[in-house]
């Protein structure tokens, strides 16, 4: 075991912040995302011409499977940083908790896909002429519990496939399969809440179940993924 | 005076599959001593530094330093510097000092200034470090493996790409963190720079220390 070194608080704060300030200044992921997004959102609006009433039916599966293709290509950067110049040593033999380090990738990619939903929902609102009959206002707890759910597990994700020769293959064909009652959840929360017909209740409830278990798998594993070689 | 070692190695064997990079090594390490480690490419050199940082764990054999074999509970003691940067280049020197001074719980911010000082570089450069040559990237390299003060320092490869004048001046800071107590290994293929400031040199060949020796000799004498 690692011993603790300070707060870790003050490494997650380090490193998030650390993060931030290399993303602001090379924009390398937002800028992937949001292109990536853009296509997806146009190619979509010329291969469909829905309804109103279609667009509530399908604008959920659309939304979270555009984003979450766009959160892949953040999350295969996140770890790229740290394997430039093998900067990723540097932490594993200092004695910053693990857990700390997961944390700051994993709310640094919260909020870069957070900033990327904020950017593209207007987008979307205009493209596929949405309007919630439900209540709009759950589109906000489904939108965090689901991004935290991608981003938790992406982020482990793409630790573990860090060391593979091709990461970038590896990490959707790791993170998929494990996100599907996630997208489950996501998509037919989205739906419910456009269309006003069902009740989100169930699906949010799974969403934070989803969330709490795997936060706490993947802080218990992330240690053995860091110090794999 | 018999001083117990800082650091022991027994029967250390690793293996990446079938390769052995360290067959067997045992051999003990004093203290306060500034230790040269030489050897061909592939003798097992860079791999018995990473086996002491703990950044490879040994397939055999053990290793115990400061007394203790788990070597995580002492990487507070430790200090390394590989030979890629493991630094940010697209972040300032004392960004990057400050970053790393932090995941040692280190948060006087002077710390990192007088460590670029130390290491002869001027911690008011705002450039990113992507633009520093590559002796200012071994020399800012070497700043962050001092940041925690550590008892011990494991540096692979600290004078290359460096100029002479640069490495004489890193080799008298070595000497002089040696005469405060610090117990330094250094890999290098640049042995002479070492002459009269290592206290002993350690070759190694083919995953084995074959010799070990108080003065530097040309190898056919070996």
């Amino acid at each position: 075991m690692r011993p603790s070194s300070g707060v870790p608080s003050n490494v997650t704060g380090a490193t998030l912040a650390k993060d931030l300030r290399l993303e602001w200044r090379s924009k390398d992921a937002i800028n992937s995302m949001l292109f990536f997004s853009l296509l997806v959102v146009v190619v979509f609006s010329f291969s469909f011409d829905p309804n109103a009433e279609e667009s509530r039916q399908i604008a959920g599966g659309l939304v979270w499977v555009a984003f979450l293709f766009a959160a892949v290509v953040a999350l295969n950067q996140t770890w790229a940083r740290e394997l430039r110049n093998q900067v990723l040593d540097a932490f594993r033999v200092s004695p910053a908790p693990a857990n700390s380090l997961f944390l700051a990738k994993a709310l640094g990619n919260f909020i870069f896909v957070a900033v990327l939903e904020i950017l593209m929902t207007p987008l979307f609102i205009m493209f596929y002429k949405l309007r919630a009959l439900g209540p709009a206002w759950q589109l906000i707890p489904v939108a965090v519990l689901g991004t935290w759910a991608l981003v938790v597990n992406g982020t482990f994700f793409a630790a573990m496939s860090l060391r593979t020769r091709s990461r970038e293959i590896m990490l959707p064909l790791l993170l998929f399969p494990v996100s599907i009652p996630a997208l489950l959840a996501m998509v037919n929360a989205t739906t419910a809440i456009l269309t006003g017909e069902l009740s989100t209740k169930f699906w949010i409830v799974l969403l934070t179940t989803y969330d709490v278990v795997f936060t706490i798998a993947c802080l218990m594993l992330f240690e053995l993924v860091l110090n794999a070689e | 005076m018999d001083v117990s070692p800082i650091i022991t190695l027994t029967a250390l064997v690793k293996q990446f599959g079938r390769f052995a990079a360290l067959r067997g090594v045992s051999a003990e390490f004093a203290p306060g001593q500034l230790y040269a480690i030489l050897g061909d490419n592939g003798a097992g050199k860079t791999t018995l530094l990473r086996a002491l940082a703990g950044l490879a764990q040994p397939t055999r054999g053990s290793i115990s330093i400061l007394g203790t074999t788990d070597v995580r509970s002492v990487c507070h003691e430790l200090g390394y510097m590989a030979h890629p940067s493991l630094l940010y280049d697209e972040m300032s020197g004392m960004e990057n000092l400050r970053y790393f001074a932090r995941l040692y719980g280190i948060t006087d911010a002077s710390r990192g200034a007088v460590n670029m000082t130390a290491v002869g570089l001027d911690p008011k450069l705002t450039r990113p470090v992507a633009q520093y040559s590559q002796g200012m990237r071994q020399r800012l390299s070497l700043a962050r493996a001092l940041l925690n003060d550590p008892k011990i320092l494991l540096l692979d490869e600290p004078f290359s790409n460096v100029d002479v004048r640069s490495a004489r001046a890193m080799v008298t800071l070595l000497a002089q963190m040696r005469g405060a107590g610090k117990t330094i290994f250094v890999v290098t293929h640049q042995a002479a720079l070492l002459e009269g400031a290592a206290d002993e040199f350690v070759w190694m060949d083919a995953g084995q220390i074959t010799h070990r020796s108080r003065q530097l000799q040309p190898v056919e004498t070996r």
